[in-house]
C-alpha cells in the first residue's frame, strides 16, 4: 500500500488479502500467508496498515435474524423535507436505532431515503408517526415495505487482469 | 357563569408537536398534514384525502387521539360510533366533520361567559 498526496493506493497483495478476509475474516495470519504464499509477518503488516487507514473498518458477524426467531419487517422510507432542513432531518434520522441506513438523494426533489427495521407494521407506523413525522422540516413521507429480499451483498474487492482496482 | 377550564383546554389547547395528529394514507405514508388542537383537527378533516380519513377511522386512530391526547372521552365515543357504520368515501369526511364541528361548538359554548 502506498500513500501519495493523501490518496491510498493498494497493490495486488493488499487486494488479495482483502478478498480473502471478505470470504472469511476469522482466518489467522499464518493461514492467510499459506494461502497467498506470503510470510505471516507480511500479512500482519499489510492488515495493520489497512486497519490504521480505516480501509478495513470492522470485523463483524452477519446474523440471520429469522433463524433465531426474530421476524422483522424492513421498510424503505422516503422523506421529503424542506430543502434547508434536509441535512438536519437526515442526521436526526440516523440517530434512531430502528434506522439502519440513511441517504440523501437528488431526483426531481432533494429527498432522504432511510432503511428502517420494525417488529411489525404497527410499530413501523408508530415509529414514523411519532418519531419521523414530527421532525421539524418534514413535509411528506412515503414508505415501501420490503416483501422479498432478492439480493443483498456488501462491497466486494475485485482484482482483475486489467490491474488492481477497488 | 364560571368558565370551564376543562372545556377551554380541550378546544383551544395546542398539544406538543410530537403529540399532534399526523394524517397518513397508509402505514408509514405521511401526507404532510397534521393537527395540534381540536380546532386545527376540525379544519384539517376538510383538507386531507378521504383515503387518509378512511385509514385512520378503520384503525381507530381518531378515537385514540381524542382520549389520549385531547382527553376528550365524549368525542372519542362519538367517533367510535361512526366506525360501526362502516362508511367510505365522502360520507366519512362529512360525518366526521359534523361530529368534530359539533363537539367544538359545544365546548366553545361552555367556555363563553354568561351575560349577567
Amino acid at each position: 500500500m502506498r500513500v501519495k498526496n493523501n490518496a491510498l493506493f493498494l497493490d495486488d497483495v493488499d487486494l488479495w488479502i482483502l478478498q480473502a478476509l471478505q470470504k472469511d475474516s476469522r482466518q489467522t495470519y499464518t493461514a492467510l500467508g499459506e494461502r497467498l504464499h506470503l510470510a505471516h509477518s507480511t500479512v500482519y503488516d499489510r492488515i495493520k496498515k489497512m486497519e490504521e487507514h480505516e480501509i478495513i473498518k470492522n470485523y463483524t458477524a452477519l446474523v440471520d435474524a429469522e433463524k433465531i426467531g426474530i421476524k422483522m419487517i424492513t421498510a424503505l422510507v422516503t422523506v421529503y423535507a424542506e430543502p434547508k432542513e434536509t441535512e438536519e432531518v437526515a442526521k436526526k434520522l440516523a440517530e434512531f436505532p430502528e434506522v439502519l441506513e440513511v441517504y440523501t438523494a437528488l431526483s426531481e426533489e432533494f429527498l432522504i431515503i432511510a432503511k428502517v427495521l420494525a417488529a411489525n407494521q404497527e410499530s413501523l407506523h408508530d415509529f414514523i408517526a411519532n418519531s419521523v413525522a414530527p421532525l421539524p422540516g418534514v413535509l411528506r413521507i412515503r414508505t415501501s415495505i420490503v416483501t422479498k429480499k432478492v439480493k443483498e451483498v456488501f462491497f466486494s474487492v475485485k482484482n482483475d487482469s486489467e490491474g488492481a482496482r477497488l | 357563569m364560571k368558565m370551564s377550564s376543562d372545556s377551554e383546554s380541550k378546544t383551544h389547547r395546542n398539544v406538543p408537536r410530537e403529540k399532534a395528529f399526523y394524517f397518513f394514507t397508509s402505514v408509514g405514508n405521511y401526507t404532510g398534514i397534521s393537527a395540534a388542537s381540536l380546532k386545527e383537527f376540525m379544519e384539517r378533516v376538510n383538507d386531507v384525502t378521504v383515503k387518509s380519513l378512511e385509514f385512520h377511522l378503520q384503525r381507530g386512530d381518531f378515537e385514540k387521539w381524542a382520549v389520549e391526547v385531547l382527553q376528550d372521552k365524549d368525542l372519542a365515543l362519538e367517533v367510535k360510533r361512526l366506525q360501526k357504520f362502516n362508511l367510505s368515501g365522502d360520507a366519512v369526511r362529512s360525518q366526521l366533520s359534523m361530529i368534530v364541528s359539533r363537539r367544538f361548538k359545544r365546548l366553545s359554548a361552555q367556555r363563553t361567559p354568561a351575560h349577567s
